[in-house]
């Protein structure tokens, strides 16, 4: 599904992925950890098609076709989606507005009319009962004032309701609490399909306990640098990061 | 080129879609500013004696006036003598129904949007529409004068209502208030008429359509709306015009008179055409409007100003009554080379008077957005109450917005509060929307719309719909 070769990407000069390899076939969840710095939310924005990074060496394939060229909306209606690390506020646009907005601009893109009303609140209601979700939480305005745990939660609802092939969640653990992290991983668990992806980028093992991944890759210094199982994670959890980087020495 | 100076570009090269001409045959007169100009328009309007003396009053004053320079704006003043005051589609006589109105001006209306036959059937608004500087239709006139509404243009009321419009012409805006409204009072060709009977609720929209068609014309309507004890109106007002080369000036008045317990509601779509992207042409629009409520009545302004290459507008409120209370909300969007001074004045005179202010300004382009806003609370007006908000929302480094609150208090019971942001659309927000599969554009018009919620949500629905439309079509291009 996803296939990255040979990835080199800079921001403002500096060189910040190195020439990375990495593939994601449907059915498969894939987690990638490592230290701070070592390019990870990079990794994910410049899947996603954030223009800020310079892509300054190989591809990046998504179902068989190169998506290089293409723009983040593009992706999106291809089927990626991306569950940011910071969800950014939209003041006066409503979580429902904004995502009957997103599902009618796939459609479009798709040559497929905008879904009706009652076929819209019908999904969305399922969705959010799948994350436990209040109804009055629907009209407040995207992200403003959102507690960490409700804009995490907001982005698996909205994941839910875009049904993407690869998700991609960029430390979605971060901020949530114990009864949090479990209702976001719970919502990923009962989303996966043996037709989409999970990659899960993380620091910690923690998400890993819920979500568990089939191939487990620590990024360092822009590159891949050892992949392994589900428990690679818990080794990497015990020993810790200076365990890597003593083996590459 | 980052994402934002992409989309500013796109936003540069935004096409006004009401720019085109329509082929009417018109009566216009020689250009020019003088009394005799002034005393042809009242004898072809067939204008009793004491409307004439009260517009030769006016421009006598006028002459002696001399054109404001305090609002942020620049431009090259407007040469009167080269603008023709009176212009007015040929017509053999009064229409009777629809189906007298020239072909090639329904044709108009349909290309503006505003299919009357449409109207008439599904949304059941009145509508009075005056073109250049003559009313050329009005609907639902009949099924109003049931309930005692008057609704008309001015000159059929100066013809038929002569002691209500002699009684509150100037009422609220006299003559001598400022340059433009003097201007006004002595040229004036047409505009709306309308009267609420006491304890009348108006059960539809009244809305009047301003187009200004041919070229070298000024538009200076008048607009007259009373609201006797205990009644209601909602109003609204929506303006186009072509586009040309050469500036045009708009300089209207309107006057609203809220008696006792009367709540009026007016609201603008203001689209007129705002020059290309280098600046070149649009309407100059130098409005004043100014609303008076007595005791317990309720005046309520809503605006939408994205057209226009300089507003100079500032909706007002006295609150001589008791109990009154004074709302304006207000989106003004400027784009390319736009300039806006606009925002409103709030008069407290009487005891627990309120008002609130929202404006939201959306500056793009090389464009200028300023809110110029007076809170006053004169010395009788015993706990009188205020709150202001206003935001700017820029779009790129190119644009300028500026607020200027004035606030003069003469009685120490009142209570002011005043917030102010000014914000920008993030490429975070836009890139947000994208990942979500929402272009760019409609990114654009999705926050947009979000930061004007509280003002939007004012308008009456199916102008809501239009406005919305109108800021994404302002502010997007013809991408997509």
């Amino acid at each position: 599904m996803l296939k990255i070769q040979d990835l080199k990407v800079e921001i403002e000069g500096k060189e910040i992925i190195k020439g990375l390899n990495l593939e994601i076939k449907k059915g498969e969840v894939h987690a990638i950890m490592g230290p701070n710095g070592a390019g990870k939310s990079t990794l994910s924005a410049v899947i996603a098609g954030r223009d800020e990074y310079e892509v300054t060496g190989g591809t990046i394939e998504f179902d068989g076709k190169d998506i290089m060229d293409l723009a983040p909306e593009e992706r999106a209606h291809a089927g990626v989606f991306l569950s940011f690390q910071y969800p950014v506020e939209i003041p006066g646009v409503s979580v429902t507005n904004f995502i009957k907005t997103a599902i009618n601009e796939s459609r479009k893109a798709k040559g497929l009319e905008a879904m009706e009303a009652k076929d819209l609140l019908k999904l969305m209601r399922e969705k959010q009962q799948l994350l436990e979700m209040d109804k009055a939480f629907m009209s407040r305005s995207i992200n403003e004032g959102f507690s960490g745990g409700e804009k995490k939660r907001n982005e698996i609802f909205q994941m839910a309701m875009l049904d993407p092939k690869l998700a991609i969640l960029d430390e979605t653990d971060s901020g949530l609490d114990i009864d949090a992290l479990r209702i976001v991983a719970n919502g990923v668990n009962k989303l996966k399909s043996e037709d989409n992806a999970v990659m899960v980028i993380t620091h910690y093992q923690r998400l890993l306990d819920h979500i568990v991944p089939d191939f487990v890759h620590v990024l360092f210094d822009g590159k891949i640098v050892k992949s392994g199982d589900k428990n690679l994670a818990l080794e990497l959890e015990d020993k810790g990061y200076d365990w890597i980087k003593q083996e590459l020495k | 080129m980052t994402e934002e100076d992409k989309i500013l570009h796109e936003v540069t090269n935004t096409e006004y879609k009401y720019g085109f001409v329509t082929d009417i045959e018109s009566d216009t007169i020689s250009k020019g500013l003088n009394e005799d100009v002034i005393r042809l328009i009242s004898m072809k309007k067939n204008e009793p004696e004491w409307l004439l003396d009260w517009r030769l009053d006016a421009f006598k004053k006028f002459k002696e006036m001399t054109e404001p320079e305090w609002a942020n704006v620049t431009y090259k003043k407007p040469d009167l003598q080269s603008i023709s005051y009176y212009s007015a589609p040929k017509q053999k006589k009064t229409l009777e129904s629809l189906d007298e109105v020239d072909p090639e001006l329904l044709k108009t209306f349909d290309k503006l949007g505003i299919s009357l036959e449409e109207q008439k059937r599904l949304s059941g608004v009145a509508v009075d529409i005056v073109v250049d500087s003559v009313s050329v239709a009005t609907s639902f006139k009949e099924k109003l004068g049931e309930l005692g509404i008057i609704f008309c243009s001015i000159s059929e009321a100066i013809q038929e209502h002569p002691e209500l419009v002699k009684k509150y012409i100037g009422s609220v805006v006299p003559k001598t208030d400022n340059f433009y409204s003097a201007l006004n009072s002595a040229v004036f060709t047409d505009g709306s008429f309308c009267y609420i009977p006491k304890g009348t609720r108006c059960p539809m929209e009244l809305s009047t359509y301003f187009r200004i068609n041919q070229a070298g014309t000024g538009q200076f309507e008048r607009t007259l709306l009373i609201a006797d004890e205990g009644s209601y109106v909602s109003y609204l007002e929506g303006c186009t015009a072509p586009s040309r080369d050469e500036n045009q000036l708009h300089a209207a008045v309107v006057e609203l008179i809220a008696l006792d317990k009367a709540e009026i509601k007016y609201s603008t779509v203001q689209n007129w055409y705002p020059g290309d992207k280098e600046g070149k042409g649009g309407v100059f629009n130098f409005v004043t409007k100014r609303g008076i409520c007595h005791n317990h009545a309720k005046i309520s302004w809503t605006q939408v100003e994205t057209g226009s290459a300089v507003t100079w507008k500032y909706p007002s409120c006295i609150l001589k009554g008791d109990y009154s209370i004074g709302e304006f909300f207000s989106v003004a969007v400027t784009n390319n080379h736009q300039q806006a001074d606009t925002g409103t004045k709030m008069i407290h005179i009487g005891k627990n008077t309120k008002s609130t202010i929202i404006s939201k300004g959306i500056s793009a382009g090389k464009s200028d957005g300023n809110y110029r806003g007076l809170v006053k609370i004169m010395k009788g007006a015993e706990n009188a109450r205020n709150f202001s908000q206003c935001d700017s929302l820029l779009m790129g480094d190119t644009c300028g917005s500026h607020t200027f609150p004035y606030i003069e208090v003469k009685n120490k019971t009142a209570r002011i509060e005043h917030e102010a942001t000014t914000s920008k659309i993030g490429e975070d927000q836009l890139f947000y929307c994208n990942q979500r599969g929402i272009g760019t554009d409609e990114a654009i018009g999705l926050i947009v719309n979000g930061y004007c919620k509280d003002v939007l949500n004012q308008l009456p629905m199916e102008f809501a719909v239009e406005a919305q439309k109108l800021l994404s079509l302002s502010l997007e291009g013809s991408v997509g």
